[in-house]
């Protein structure tokens, strides 16, 4: 760990003052920050304790959706009443991630904001360019069996690990975010997470200082809402491959797919084919994938996945 | 005390308190945080300073510059030990790569350097001030590239019965299949950790290590100094599976931290690092070749197996059960060694046995298969009860069939269907069964007791408690012998100061080190008799009184006000030369497969042990289900996987490198079969610890084909393995 300088901020905007000094970065819940400052593949000089910041709070949106305040922690995201009731997938993914321990600290913004799991990128003896733009890719090549398969690039193949943004993804989620200038704006979960392309190291669509203040749910769709997520070990993994559907009584709805890339995987127009079956979807869902002899299986696990998922949805 | 006859009655068989279902006596002091682990000793250390490790960024090759004057001007900064300045160091007698490396690198994160500095976080951030510069070299890394040109061990003779090659090629049923056990890392819960402390030449280390007598040699020998003056303090251990069997970089680079300093210092190795820093089992390649009768009597019985280490290292000897689990006339058992510059390989959990099971009991189930016979009958068919290489050698205690049969009648193995027939829900389920085995060793141990006037009985010796209950079995031995309630008996282990024990491995410390606790109770008894004017043979020790001839005195009378001390070792004849010692078992493991997406989970599990007198039946068990979940993480997720490019394990964490969780162990049960084995010691015991672990990983691989048709033969058996061959989703 490096030596850094705190502060606890009690408002937005202090916060965005805050996030003008050099090497600042945000902290809530920290269960991922504080691994990788140990680490030292996060080194940030300043750390601002958002903890403060009244953004704990569930409330409906005038659309009769929901706007889930960045602080909300894992723990009581998935045991809301109103989540449980209308947006199951997103509480079945919660509780498929981490461990109660983790999901009581963890937070809905820091969630959306964890790093990838390559083994590669956690040893900083191996070139990486997420850590080191230029360095090389040294997952390229090795031990590839969690890797992605879709939207990967020559510069990485990491996957984002969390698995309640899969499900923000099929519910179609919105990020509300503050710049520090003040200014405010909504990026849709889509745009959210970017792919590697050649600058693996920008992860997300946020600016230098930017907070996230809430996460947005639109009005309920109904449906059946299954989280399956695919793992060796019955808990505390993360998931090889998962899946977050949405099915409507006529078969129709909305899937997307963890495990698989930099980002959670959506194909709308895959969706068209849900009545068809899984085959077809996944098809489409899959198409241009890259894989390596590690990973081959995904493509197989994401298909059959689907499949059982939605056995179980018509059930 | 010599034990060279078999054992007749003595006073363990009152049975009063050895035998007996009994809470472990240091389980307040775990429970209450005041059993002090390696790391915990604030009473000797108040402000100790803090190593923190450097490791190797390369798997072979040479530092071709070390610049620390950053490091060293860092905040906290004292001391920075490398090769360069440690002096001259030898290498331990079991240690096969160097614990401070440089110049020359022989494995990845092998330990260059060792910061030194008033906090932890201060020496942590120094280290990585520190400036390397290599030059890598050519490494071999992968094992079935290095099988070919791998060589017969020296002291590894190939055991050779009958004519295989004939006898097999003329068996009417053949099985030939080659079998992939992977790297796999002890990941106990407590890191390598050590306090050094020096006082002029004297060293202490407050260490986590499981052979003390072992490892105050290899410090001496390490560092260059007199045994004498080397003192080794260990009472608590969180597990150590053989990983701290020996010597590690925790302790040297303490000991040298300390010398550099002039402060105590305190070291604990990260958890990244422990993975390509300390021992690990080493990946098997076993090729098992059966040739049976129609009927299913083995003939031919071939079990080759190929495993690398460091130059100089040694071999995973996978082949060790196959020479004594099943009679078969004609026999060819061979093991060979390559040359990797992986990490060190070395002993874990049952070396030898559990790879060694993990391939032989699945090819016993491919046999059974083609033969169309119960593959617990198969094994009954084929039992021996004699060495098949020395039939004159006997085995002490040979019960294996019972457990077999025993198991399957409670394990409900009669309903076991066809392979993929069975089906309950999302779940294809099976049900799959092996044979466990692992030799008993029996190991020279010493122990010292003292009466004092309260009649309190006080053991010392220095066996470790690794968590299987050490203190406790020690305990009932000196309670039973003594004949005072088990409140009455103090334990004191894991300090090179007390005498030499077994220590804890290979399965064996249970049985050796309450044997040197017996013979130095033998001892007491008499000097007791002595003092009190009665004759030795006739006295008896009950309700802390000695009587004899209807005379009748206080223990504690014995023991004045000076006390009365005996100490003693148990040391071992030729009985294991004239009769085969081994622990025996079988596996039985019902297990579902999701149809969809080929996840295993385990739904149930049995094992029944014949290892003989089980001396606490609570922590016996406790040791067989602690063996049974890693079992159950050999079959199914433990793997270090290496990166045959860099040379490295890659899952160097506990996130990549996965171990069962509570959520993947289902209701276990363990069964242990009546059995004394007088050829054992007095007391008539043997080892669990390992046995447990023994077959569970084949049970479960089996129980996958049972489930599903699919035989998986590359551990562990994952759902990519599964996938392409499992029925389509509806």
């Amino acid at each position: 760990m490096k030596a850094f300088t705190y502060e606890r901020v009690r408002s937005p905007a202090e916060a965005a003052a805050a996030a003008r000094k050099p090497g600042a970065k945000f902290i809530a819940g920290g269960t991922n920050l504080l691994d990788l400052m140990k680490l030292q593949i996060e080194t940030p000089r300043h750390l601002i304790d958002v903890n403060g910041l009244a953004l704990d709070k569930i409330d409906k949106t005038p659309d009769g959706g929901l706007r889930i305040g960045a602080l909300v922690r894992n723990t009581d995201l998935a045991a809301d009443k109103r989540v449980r009731r209308d947006y199951a997938v997103l509480s079945r993914a919660l509780l498929a991630g981490a461990s109660g321990q983790l999901r009581n600290k963890a937070t809905t913004a820091g969630n959306l904001l964890q790093r990838t799991r390559c083994p590669y990128f956690y040893d900083t003896n191996m070139p990486c360019n997420k850590r080191m733009p230029g360095a090389g890719c040294s997952a390229i090549g090795g031990f590839t069996r969690s890797h992605a398969v879709l939207g990967t690039s020559e510069a990485c193949i990491a996957t984002h690990p969390s698995d309640m943004a899969v499900a923000m993804r099929a519910l179609g989620a919105e990020v509300e975010t503050v710049k520090p200038d003040g200014a405010v704006r909504t990026i849709p979960i889509a745009d959210f997470h970017r792919l590697p392309g050649a600058t693996p190291h920008l992860e997300t669509a946020l600016a230098p200082g930017e907070l996230i203040t809430a996460v947005t749910l639109p009005k309920p769709i109904g449906g059946v809402h299954i989280y399956q997520k695919v793992r060796d070990r019955a808990s505390y993994a993360f998931a090889l491959v998962s899946v977050a559907a949405i099915v409507q009584r006529d078969g129709s709805g909305r899937v997307a797919v963890g495990g698989v890339a930099h980002k959670p995987w959506r194909v709308e127009a895959a969706e068209a084919q849900l009545r068809r079956g899984a085959k077809p979807t996944a098809d489409l869902l899959l198409s241009g994938a890259k894989t390596t002899p590690d990973n081959a299986y995904k493509l197989t696990l994401v298909e059959r996945t689907l499949g059982a998922v939605l056995a179980q949805a018509r059930a | 005390m010599k034990f060279d006859t078999p054992a007749t009655t003595n006073p363990i068989d009152q049975l009063k308190i050895i035998g007996k279902s009994t809470d472990r006596i240091d389980g307040p002091h775990k429970t209450s945080g005041l059993a002090t682990y390696a790391y915990e000793h604030h009473d000797v250390a108040p402000s100790p300073v803090y190593g923190f490790v450097i490791g190797a960024a390369i798997a072979k090759g040479r530092i071709t510059s070390m610049d620390t004057s950053k490091a060293l001007a860092a905040p906290g900064v004292l001391a920075i030990v490398t090769a360069a300045n440690a002096g001259k160091l030898g290498k331990g007698r079991f240690n096969t790569a160097k614990l401070l490396g440089g110049p020359e690198i022989e494995h990845y994160h092998q330990a260059i350097a060792v910061v030194v500095a008033e906090t932890f976080e201060q020496a942590r951030a120094a280290a990585s001030l520190v400036k390397v510069d290599y030059a890598r070299a050519q490494g071999r890394f992968d094992l079935a590239q290095a099988k070919p040109g791998a060589t017969r061990p020296k002291d590894s003779a190939d055991a050779v019965v009958g004519d295989f090659a004939t006898a097999f090629a003329a068996a009417p049923v053949q099985l030939d299949e080659t079998y992939v056990t992977p790297d796999q890392s002890h990941a106990m819960m407590e890191p390598h950790a050590s306090i050094a402390i020096w006082n002029g030449d004297k060293l202490t280390l407050w260490t986590s290590n499981q052979m003390i007598a072992w490892s105050v040699g290899d410090v001496a020998q390490t560092l260059g100094i007199p045994k004498a003056n080397v003192r080794l303090v260990s009472p608590f251990i969180g597990g150590g599976f053989g990983g701290k069997l020996f010597v590690r970089a925790d302790a040297i680079l303490a000991a040298l931290g300390a010398r550099a300093a002039r402060r105590p210092v305190k070291l604990a190795l990260t958890r990244p690092l422990i993975f390509n820093n300390t021992t690990h089992r080493p990946a098997t390649i076993q090729r098992i070749r059966l040739g049976a009768t129609k009927e299913g009597k083995l003939t031919a019985i071939g079990h080759g197996t190929w495993s690398g280490d460091l130059e100089g290292g040694g071999p995973e000897d996978a082949v060790q059960q196959t020479r004594l689990l099943y009679a078969g006339a004609n026999r060819l058992m061979t093991t060979r060694l390559a040359v990797l510059d992986l990490p060190e390989g070395n002993a874990m959990r049952a070396p030898g046995e559990a790879p060694g099971l993990m391939a032989l009991e699945v090819a016993m189930d491919e046999l059974a298969e083609k033969l169309g016979i119960d593959p617990v009958a198969l094994r009954i068919l084929n039992d021996t009860q004699v060495d098949p290489e020395k039939p004159e050698r006997p085995f002490s205690q040979r019960q294996l069939i019972q457990c077999l049969r025993t198991g399957a009648d409670r394990f409900g193995w009669a309903k076991r269907r066809a392979p993929a027939q069975t089906r309950d829900g999302r779940w294809l389920v099976g049900v799959g069964v092996a044979a466990a085995f692992r030799n008993n060793l029996t190991m020279t141990s010493a122990a010292r007791v003292r009466l004092d006037k309260d009649g309190v009985v006080t053991v010392e010796t220095d066996m470790t408690d690794i968590g299987t209950g050490s203190y406790t079995i020690i305990a009932q031995t000196a309670a039973e012998m003594m004949g005072v309630p088990l409140s009455q008996v103090s334990v004191k282990l894991g300090d090179s100061s007390f005498p030499v024990s077994s220590g804890s491995g290979g399965q064996w410390g249970g049985n050796s080190s309450t044997a040197g606790v017996y013979a130095a109770c033998v001892k007491l008894r008499e000097a007791v008799a002595q003092k009190l004017g009665f004759d030795p043979s006739l006295a008896k020790f009950a309700d802390s009184q000695v009587s004899a001839g209807g005379r009748s005195l206080p223990l504690a009378q014995a023991a004045g006000k000076a006390g009365l001390t005996a100490e003693d070792k148990m040391e071992y004849g030729d009985l294991a030369k004239t009769h085969q010692q081994s622990t025996f078992g079988a596996h039985f493991v019902e297990v579902g497969v999701d149809a969809a997406t080929g996840e295993i989970r385990v739904r149930r599990m049995l094992a029944v042990c014949a290892a003989g007198r089980i001396l606490n039946p609570k922590s016996a068990r406790s040791q067989v289900i602690g063996a049974m979940t890693m079992g159950v993480g050999g079959a199914l997720m433990e793997e270090l996987v290496v990166d045959k490019r860099l040379g490295f394990f890659v899952n160097h964490d506990l996130a990549g490198y996965e171990v069962p969780v509570h959520a993947d162990i289902p209701h276990q049960e363990v069964i242990f079969l009546d059995e004394t084995d007088p050829m054992s010691s007095p007391m008539k015991a043997k080892g669990v610890g390992e046995l447990g672990i023994c077959g569970v990983a084949a049970a479960v691989a089996n129980a996958v084909h049972n489930a599903t048709g699919v035989r998986v033969r590359h551990y562990p058996v994952t759902l990519d393995k599964l996938l392409d061959r499992l029925p389509r989703v509806a």
